[in-house]
C-alpha cells in the first residue's frame, strides 16, 4: 500500500507549528524511518498518518487511492506500535494479539488461525497465555508488533519502538525488528531519534528538523551526500571546517585543504573517522583531549576550526595531550554543502 | 462518534444528577435562609443570639477537644502498630479500624452501654458513674468514630516514611524520644493535619451520635434539628446548616491543600 | 530503660483504645443474646430477642439492603463513566466538578437533607417514595465511587492504552468496555463495597428524608434505642454488626488493594 501525504501540516491550538506543509511518499512495502531530534515534528507526522492527530485543513493523507484524511483512527486500518507499547494489562498475550481481529468481527476459527500464524512469525509461542506484566521488555515489544500486525493493517506505524528498552538489549532487538519487518513485507513508517536505528532498519530515511522533512533518501545517500548542514551534523556527526573557499581549496587556521571539486558557495564538513593523524599531513593541530574507547582513541583537536575537531585514531598509542600533530583528510571524504538558497 | 463527544457523554449523567440533587437544593437552601422574617439579617441574628453562639462555641470546642484526643491516641497507637510486629497485631488493627463506617446512632448506643444508667460503669459502681448523656459521653462517642479514620491515615503515612531517616538520626546519636520529635512527627505532619481536619469536620457535623446522646446538650446539629422539626423555623435551620456546612467544607479544602490526600467525613 | 518504657506506654494506650472500642460492642452482642441483661449471663442465653427484632424490623432490614443495592447500581451507572470522563478531561472544569460532587463529604448530611426537603418536599409522589431516600444515599456515596475509580484510572496511561485500542479498530464504546472498565476494576470494586457499606449504615440524611413507612435499618435502630428494651436494641445492633462487619472487612481489603495499584 502506498502512502501519500500532500501539504500535510499541523498547528496546535496554542499556535505552535508542529509540522510545516509537507509532501511525502512511501512506496508499497517500503520501510521508511522518520529521523530527527525531539520536537522536530516526526511523532506529529506519524500520529497524523495514524489518525490520532487531526491535521490542518487542506492537508491530505492517502493510503493507495483511498483518501483517509477524514477517517478516525479506528477506521483507518493501520497497525501502530507505541513507544510504551500500550499493551492491555487486562488481557493475556493472546488476548492482545486477537483484539484487532475481534474488532473486525472475524469468525473465532479465523481469529485463532491468524493469531497462531503471527505468534509463530514473532516467535511468541511460549508466551501466548502469559500476562503482559510477566513479560520482559523485549518480549513486550514483540507482542506489540504482533498485535499491530495481526489484523493485516494497510500500513504499520512504529513510534520509537526501541526507546523503552535497556541499552544492552537495544542492539540485538534492533536487528530482530529489522528482520521481522522484512518478513512481514509491509509498508512501514517508523519514528526514531537514533540514527543507527534508522539506518539499520529503514530502506529510506527521512530526516526532519523544525517541522519539515529536510532530506529523504537511502541511508547511504544521506550519509555520503547530506544536502544540508543539519543532515550532515545529525547523521554521522560531521563537523564544519571553517575557512575561506577558493576554487578547489579551503584555507583553514591549520593549513590548506584540497577539495574534491569546485567549492564556491559551499560549506565543508568532515567526520571524525575521516580525520587521520599522519606525520606528513597538510594541517597542523594540537591535541586537547584523548579518550581510549577500545577500538580506537577519540582525539579532540584544536587549531583547525573554531571548535574542537574530533579524530578517531586507530593506532596502538595516541599522541599525548598538548602535543602538536599533523592531520590529513582524504579530499573524497569531505562533504560539500551548497549554501546558495539552502535551508538551515 | 468522535471520542471527545463520548467523553462528554460520560459526564452527562453526573452533571444531570448533581445539578438536580445538589446544586439546585443547595441554592434553594441558601435562598430559604434569607426568606424568614429577618431576611438576610438572620446571619446577624445568629451571631447576637446567645443560644446560637453558645451552641456554635460549644460545638467548636468539643470538636477541637475530640480532634486533639483522637490525634494523640491514634498517633500513639498507629506508630506502635506500624513499627512493631507481634502476635495479635492483626486483631488489634481490625478492632481499631472496623468502626470506620459505624453509623453515629450505633456509636451513641455503644456509649450508652458503657456509661448509661444501666451501663457497664453504672453496674460496676452501683449506679454512681453515669456519663453517657453528658458532654463527656458525647466526647467519647465522637472519639469512637474518629479513631479509625485518624489511625488509618497515620499508619498509611508512617509506612511511607523513609526508615533511613530514622536510622540516620539514630546514627547521629538521637534518643528515641528525639527521633520521634525531630524526624517522625515532622514527617507525619501533613497527614496529621489532614486527619485532624477530617476528625474536626466529622465532629462538627455529627448528628447520629448527638441524636442518641445529646438530648440536653446544645450542639449545632441538634439545634438545627430542633429548629427544623420543633420550631419549624426553616429559615433559621437553613442558615445554621449553611454556616455549619461552609465551615466544615472550608476546613477540609484547606487540609487537602495542605496534605494532598482525600478526606471523607461521615458518622 | 527509657526505650522500653516508651514502648510500654504505647502498648498501654493501644490496648486501652482497643478495649474502649471493643468492650461496648461485645456488651451489645452479649446483651442481644442474654435472657435478662440486668441479671446477667447467669440468666442464660436466648435467640428470642433476635427473633423479635426480625418480626419487628425485618422490613427495615430488607429495605436497607434493597436501597443499598439500588444505590450501588446508581453510583455505578453515574460514577464509573463520570470518573472516566474526569480522567480523560483533566482541566479546570473537571477539577471544579470533582470538588463540587465531593461537597457531600464535607457538608453534614443534615444540611443536605434540609436542602433536598425544601426543594422536593412538596413533590408528593417523590417525597413519599423510597427513591427519595435513594437520592440522598446516592448523593452521599457517589463521591466515594468516583474518587475510587478515578484514583486507579489516573495512574494508568489511559490515553495511550485507548489509542492502542483505537488503532486496532475499537470504537469509543468498545474501548470503554474492553479497556477502561476491566483496568479500573480494582477501583470499581473498592468503590462498590464502600458504597454498599455506607448506604446500609447511613443515618444522618436518612433520618430527615424517611417517612414512617420507609424506615431503613439505622432508622429502625434509632427507633429501637428510643423505645425498646435494651435486649431488643442490642439484638438489633447485633444483626447490624453481622451485616456490616463483613462488608467493612471486604471494603478495607479492596480499598487497600486499589491503593496499592494507585500508589
Amino acid at each position: 500500500m502506498t502512502l501519500t501525504l500532500t501539504s500535510v501540516s499541523k498547528t496546535y491550538p496554542d499556535g505552535t507549528v508542529a509540522l510545516k506543509p509537507t509532501d511525502f511518499h512511501v512506496a508499497p512495502g517500503e520501510i521508511v524511518s522518520l529521523l530527527g531530534p525531539s520536537g522536530c515534528g516526526k511523532t506529529t507526522l506519524l500520529r497524523i498518518v495514524a489518525g490520532l492527530e487531526t491535521p490542518n485543513p487542506g492537508s491530505q493523507v492517502k493510503f493507495g487511492d483511498d483518501d483517509v484524511t477524514e477517517l478516525p483512527v479506528e477506521r483507518r486500518k493501520v497497525g501502530m506500535v507505541f513507544q510504551s507499547y500500550a499493551l492491555f494489562p487486562n488481557m493475556s498475550v493472546r488476548g492482545n494479539i486477537a483484539y484487532g481481529l475481534k474488532m473486525q468481527k472475524l469468525p473465532a476459527a479465523e481469529i485463532d488461525q491468524r493469531v497462531a500464524e503471527v505468534v509463530r512469525l514473532c516467535k511468541l509461542e511460549p508466551y501466548v497465555d502469559r500476562r503482559i506484566t510477566a513479560l520482559s521488555g523485549g518480549q513486550r515489544q514483540r507482542v506489540a508488533l504482533a498485535r499491530a500486525f495481526a489484523p493485516r493493517p494497510r500500513i504499520l506505524l512504529l513510534d520509537e519502538p526501541l526507546s523503552a528498552l535497556d541499552a544492552a538489549l537495544r542492539d540485538t532487538l534492533r536487528d530482530e525488528l529489522a528482520g521481522l519487518l522484512r518478513k512481514f513485507g509491509i509498508t512501514a513508517l517508523f519514528v526514531t531519534h537514533d540514527q543507527d536505528e534508522a539506518m539499520a532498519i529503514a530502506d529510506k530515511v527521512a530526516v526532519m528538523s523544525h517541522g519539515t522533512v529536510v532530506q529523504v533518501g537511502p541511508p547511504e545517500e544521506l550519509y555520503r551526500n547530506p544536502r544540508t548542514r543539519f543532515v550532515a551534523g545529525f547523521v554521522g556527526h560531521a563537523v564544519h571546517l571553517e575557512g575561506q573557499v577558493a576554487g578547489t581549496t579551503l584555507r583553514t587556521q591549520g593549513g590548506m585543504l584540497t577539495l574534491p571539486r569546485d567549492g564556491e558557495n559551499c560549506e565543508v564538513f568532515v567526520r571524525a573517522e575521516d580525520v587521520a593523524i599522519t606525520p606528513n599531513g597538510a594541517l597542523k593541530a594540537r591535541v586537547e583531549s584523548s579518550v581510549f574507547l577500545g577500538t580506537h582513541y577519540r582525539l579532540g583537536l584544536s587549531g583547525i576550526t573554531a571548535g574542537i575537531l574530533y579524530s578517531n585514531h586507530a593506532g596502538l598509542a595516541a599522541p599525548a595531550r598538548g602535543t602538536d600533530v599533523r592531520i590529513s583528510i582524504d579530499p573524497s571524504k569531505l562533504l560539500l554543502i551548497d549554501q546558495s538558497g539552502a535551508t538551515p | 462518534m468522535r471520542s471527545s463527544t463520548f467523553v462528554r457523554l460520560c459526564l452527562l449523567p453526573l452533571f444531570v444528577f448533581t445539578s438536580a440533587f445538589l446544586a439546585l437544593p443547595l441554592a434553594r437552601l441558601i435562598l430559604s435562609s434569607g426568606s424568614g422574617e429577618a431576611g438576610w439579617g438572620i446571619y446577624q441574628q445568629i451571631l447576637t443570639t446567645p443560644r446560637y453562639t453558645t451552641a456554635l462555641v460549644q460545638t467548636v470546642l468539643l470538636s477541637l477537644a475530640v480532634t486533639a484526643a483522637a490525634l494523640a491516641i491514634s498517633t500513639t497507637a498507629g506508630l506502635f502498630l506500624a513499627r512493631n510486629r507481634f502476635r495479635g497485631r492483626g486483631f488489634i488493627l481490625s478492632v481499631l479500624t472496623l468502626p470506620l463506617a459505624f453509623p453515629g446512632v450505633v456509636i451513641g448506643f455503644l456509649i450508652i452501654l458503657l456509661g448509661g444508667r444501666q451501663g457497664l460503669f453504672a453496674q460496676l459502681t452501683d449506679g454512681k458513674v453515669v456519663f453517657a448523656y453528658s458532654m463527656l459521653g458525647l466526647f467519647l462517642g465522637y472519639i469512637y468514630f474518629s479513631i479509625p479514620r485518624v489511625l488509618l491515615t497515620v499508619m498509611a503515612a508512617t509506612e511511607k516514611l523513609d526508615p533511613n531517616l530514622e536510622e540516620a538520626a539514630r546514627s547521629l546519636g538521637a534518643s528515641s524520644a528525639q527521633v520521634v520529635r525531630d524526624v517522625i512527627l515532622p514527617g507525619l505532619a501533613p497527614s496529621l493535619v489532614a486527619a485532624g481536619a477530617i476528625a474536626f469536620a466529622t465532629a462538627m457535623g455529627a448528628f447520629g451520635t448527638a441524636f442518641t446522646l445529646a438530648t440536653n446538650i446544645d450542639v449545632l446539629p441538634m439545634v438545627i434539628y430542633t429548629e427544623f422539626t420543633l420550631s419549624a423555623n426553616i429559615a433559621m435551620a437553613s442558615a445554621l446548616s449553611i454556616i455549619l456546612g461552609f465551615v466544615t467544607w472550608l476546613l477540609l479544602v484547606f487540609a487537602r491543600g495542605f496534605s494532598g490526600s482525600s478526606a471523607a467525613a461521615g458518622g | 530503660m527509657e526505650y522500653s518504657r516508651a514502648k510500654a506506654l504505647q502498648l498501654g494506650v493501644t490496648l486501652l483504645t482497643c478495649a474502649f472500642l471493643l468492650v461496648p460492642a461485645l456488651q451489645s452482642v452479649l446483651a442481644g443474646v442474654t435472657r435478662n441483661y440486668f441479671i446477667g449471663i447467669s440468666s442464660g442465653f436466648t435467640l428470642r430477642w433476635i427473633a423479635e427484632v426480625w418480626e419487628l424490623y425485618a422490613h427495615s432490614i430488607m429495605l436497607s439492603i434493597g436501597i443499598a443495592f439500588a444505590c450501588l447500581v446508581s453510583t455505578l451507572v453515574i460514577g464509573v463513566p463520570a470518573a472516566y470522563g474526569l480522567a480523560r478531561n483533566p482541566g479546570w472544569f473537571s477539577r471544579v466538578l470533582e470538588e463540587f460532587i465531593s461537597l457531600p463529604l464535607a457538608v453534614p448530611g443534615l444540611a443536605l437533607a434540609l436542602a433536598l426537603l425544601q426543594l422536593y418536599g412538596s413533590v408528593k409522589g417523590f417525597r413519599t417514595s423510597w427513591t427519595f431516600v435513594l437520592v440522598g444515599h446516592v448523593l452521599y456515596t457517589l463521591p466515594f465511587m468516583v474518587r475510587s475509580v478515578l484514583a486507579v484510572l489516573s495512574v494508568m496511561d489511559l490515553k495511550t492504552l485507548e489509542e492502542g485500542a483505537a488503532s486496532l479498530g475499537a470504537t469509543s464504546w468498545r474501548r470503554f468496555w474492553d479497556i477502561v472498565v476491566p483496568n479500573a476494576m480494582p477501583g470499581i470494586l473498592a468503590g462498590a463495597l464502600t458504597v454498599v457499606t455506607l448506604s446500609i449504615g447511613e443515618f444522618n440524611l436518612t433520618w430527615m428524608l424517611h417517612t414512617p413507612y420507609l424506615k431503613t435499618l439505622p432508622v429502625g435502630l434509632a427507633d429501637s434505642y428510643a423505645s425498646m428494651r435494651l435486649e431488643i436494641a442490642s439484638a438489633y445492633t447485633l444483626i447490624f454488626f453481622i451485616i456490616i462487619v463483613p462488608l467493612l472487612m471486604a471494603m478495607q481489603w479492596a480499598s487497600q488493594r486499589a491503593q496499592r495499584i494507585a500508589a
